[in-house]
């Protein structure tokens, strides 16, 4: 693997963005006797480099999905493929935000972001590193602080910090934006969306805020029950028109908008 | 569901976890501690006010001096009203001057000495095995498949029980003083590292996982580090234990030390130095057991 530096920034892109493949992906839980199948018959591609936003219900697998490309899962069925060459335990090719930031108490924000550094990278351009995504969570003032120190958005950004220093082909976000208050959160979009620009890679978004999927998106999945079967599969796939950032009020993502709300079972609006 | 804001979330629930199982564990032998506060946290995780002149350690001396001064004021009230005889209470006097005439003949160090030799020996090598043996068997499925159930039978043996035994192999000697003080201090600390390595929080060493940790640098990096502030409250009911067993070692077999003071003692009929022993008893428990709480403290504040 060779270590491009660029001029302006430490976080140079040392990865190329991967494609996701998933194969007939399927999840269920429990003994025999009271077998629970959460996922089923997955099957998707997402193109490299293209940000994927995933919606469901609460509750109808849309972590479990991303735990099973991240392999901190096992699959009853199935598969997933990153870069063709499928998933087997933890991948070093994802990174994940987790919907909770679990971050080790015991460390700084330093520490804990420096825990998502690539296993190879030397100690200064790792803390140089460091430094500049705690400059971008708009976190430096509290680099030494504890996670009990701070708030939960902003343990959140630091938990998002940690998935960036991997610099990973595949950001796996699981809600990432939840926990921040409306102001913080379009910062942190825009944020994404300026990493996203300044180094490609492949982006899986679980949200539960369509308005997010809207703007952050290239395409959009919903997770949703689909028939009798019983589990979560994939009910509906979108393109999001327009470059970003996008207008809020445009016409045609109104539109989108209650579509994906009623597929959602929110209707009204 | 985790929140970082929320101190409940991580190190402490662990060390609550152990300490409950304890008292269920721990019963072979009712520990000296039952009157003490809980260990204070460093953070906010106490349920105390963060506020207020109790926060100042003085002042917290100062009141917790209050009780034995009273103590020591009605004994020494006893011996004008005479309500219990000097052969049953001596005054503070009596005490002092058996102090002085075993200082004198050079034995009263001796004795503080050889007990806390043993103590320590005892509790140094019952506390090391605890940690290694708890870790091993709280991290491996594989081996608490195998040794938890014999373990769990072994400390359901009253460790008393284990006296003729050792004497009977190890003869009236250091050695078998020291195994049953060793015995005395394994099991607090096997199972309080034991529960809290089963208890750690399971999102954040798939946190870990999902960073690449594994094998010896996710222990250290996770599991360990989650596991400190626990690892000192079982090392400080393990001491406890430690003490416990030295008397009883020494009450039934030895020439020195301060459990044999006491049944040399008792069989002299030397009520003072009765005293004399008890009091000392309690200053050097207490003493070690304060500066195992001094690092208690510190890990917890650093580590919790
Ligand atoms: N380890 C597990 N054991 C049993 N059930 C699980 C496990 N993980 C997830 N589930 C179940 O799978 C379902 C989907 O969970 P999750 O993927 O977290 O939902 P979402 O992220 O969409 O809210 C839930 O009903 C949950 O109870
Ligand atoms: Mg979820």
């Amino acid at each position: 693997m060779t270590v491009l530096a660029s001029p302006q920034s430490t976080t140079a892109p040392t990865k190329q963005a991967l494609n996701v493949t998933f194969a007939g992906l399927g999840r269920s839980f429990g003994a025999a006797s009271d077998r629970r199948t959460v996922l089923r018959d997955i099957n998707f591609e997402v193109h490299a480099g293209e940000v994927l936003a995933i919606l469901g219900p609460s509750g109808c697998g849309k972590s479990t999905l991303l735990r099973a490309a991240a392999g901190l899962d096992s699959l009853n069925a199935g598969s997933v493929l990153i870069d063709g060459t499928e998933v087997h335990g933890i991948d070093e090719r994802c990174a994940v935000a987790f919907q909770e930031p679990r971050l080790l108490p015991w460390h700084t924000l330093q520490a804990n972001v420096a825990i998502g550094l690539p296993k190879a990278s030397s100690a200064s351009v790792g803390k140089a590193k460091v430094a500049e995504l705690l400059q971008l969570v708009e976190l430096a003032s509290f680099a030494k602080h504890r996670p009990r120190e701070v708030s939960g958005g902003m343990a959140q950004r630091a938990s998002l910090a940690r998935a960036l220093a991997r610099n990973p082909g595949v950001l796996l976000l699981d809600e990432p934006f939840g926990a921040l208050d409306a102001l913080t959160r379009i910062k942190m979009q825009d944020l994404l969306l300026d990493i996203h620009r300044a180094q490609p890679t492949t982006v899986l978004l679980v949200t539960h805020d369509v308005d997010e999927a809207l703007q952050l998106a290239d395409r959009i999945i919903v997770l949703g029950t689909d028939g009798n079967l019983p589990g979560a599969t994939i009910t509906e796939v979108l393109t999001v028109p327009g470059d970003r950032p996008r207008d809020r009020n445009a016409a045609d993502l109104g539109r989108m908008r209650s579509s994906l709300l009623a597929s959602l079972g929110v209707t009204g609006h | 569901m985790t929140h970082i804001g929320n101190p409940y979330v991580t190190g402490n629930s662990v060390t609550g976890v152990s300490q409950t199982s304890l008292e269920a564990s721990g019963s072979t032998v009712a520990t000296a501690d039952a009157t003490q506060p809980p260990p204070e946290r460093g953070g906010p995780a106490h349920g105390w006010s963060q506020t207020g002149p109790l926060r100042r350690g003085w002042v917290r001396l100062l009141l917790g001096l209050i009780l034995p001064g009273l103590i020591i004021t009605v004994w020494q009230l006893n011996s004008v009203t005479g309500l219990f005889s000097a052969v049953q209470v001596p005054p503070p006097a009596a005490v002092l001057n058996a102090a002085v005439e075993l200082i004198q003949r050079g034995e009263l160090w001796t004795h503080i000495g050889i007990s806390t030799q043993r103590v320590l020996l005892g509790f140094t090598f019952g506390a090391a095995l605890g940690l290694a043996i708890g870790s091993l068997v709280g991290l491996s499925r594989i081996a608490d498949a195998l040794l938890a159930p014999t373990i769990g039978a072994l400390r359901a043996v009253p460790s008393l029980a284990w006296v003729p035994l050792l004497i009977l192999w190890m003869k009236i000697g250091e050695d078998s003083k020291i195994t049953l003080i060793l015995i005395g201090a394994f099991f607090p600390v096997f199972t309080t590292v034991y529960l809290a390595l089963r208890h750690v929080d399971r999102n954040l060493v798939e946190a870990g996982r999902a960073f690449g940790l594994k094998g010896f640098k996710l222990l250290t990096t996770v599991q360990l580090p989650a596991v400190i502030p626990s690892v000192f409250s079982g090392l400080r009911l393990g001491l406890a234990q430690a003490w416990l067993f030295l008397v009883a070692a020494e009450l039934i077999a030895s020439s020195l030390g301060l459990g044999y003071l006491l049944s040399d003692s008792q069989n002299n009929g030397r009520v003072d130095r009765i005293f004399l022993a008890i009091i000392l008893l309690a200053i050097i428990g207490k003493t070690t057991d304060a500066l195992l709480g001094i690092a208690e403290k510190w890990a917890v504040r650093r580590w919790a």
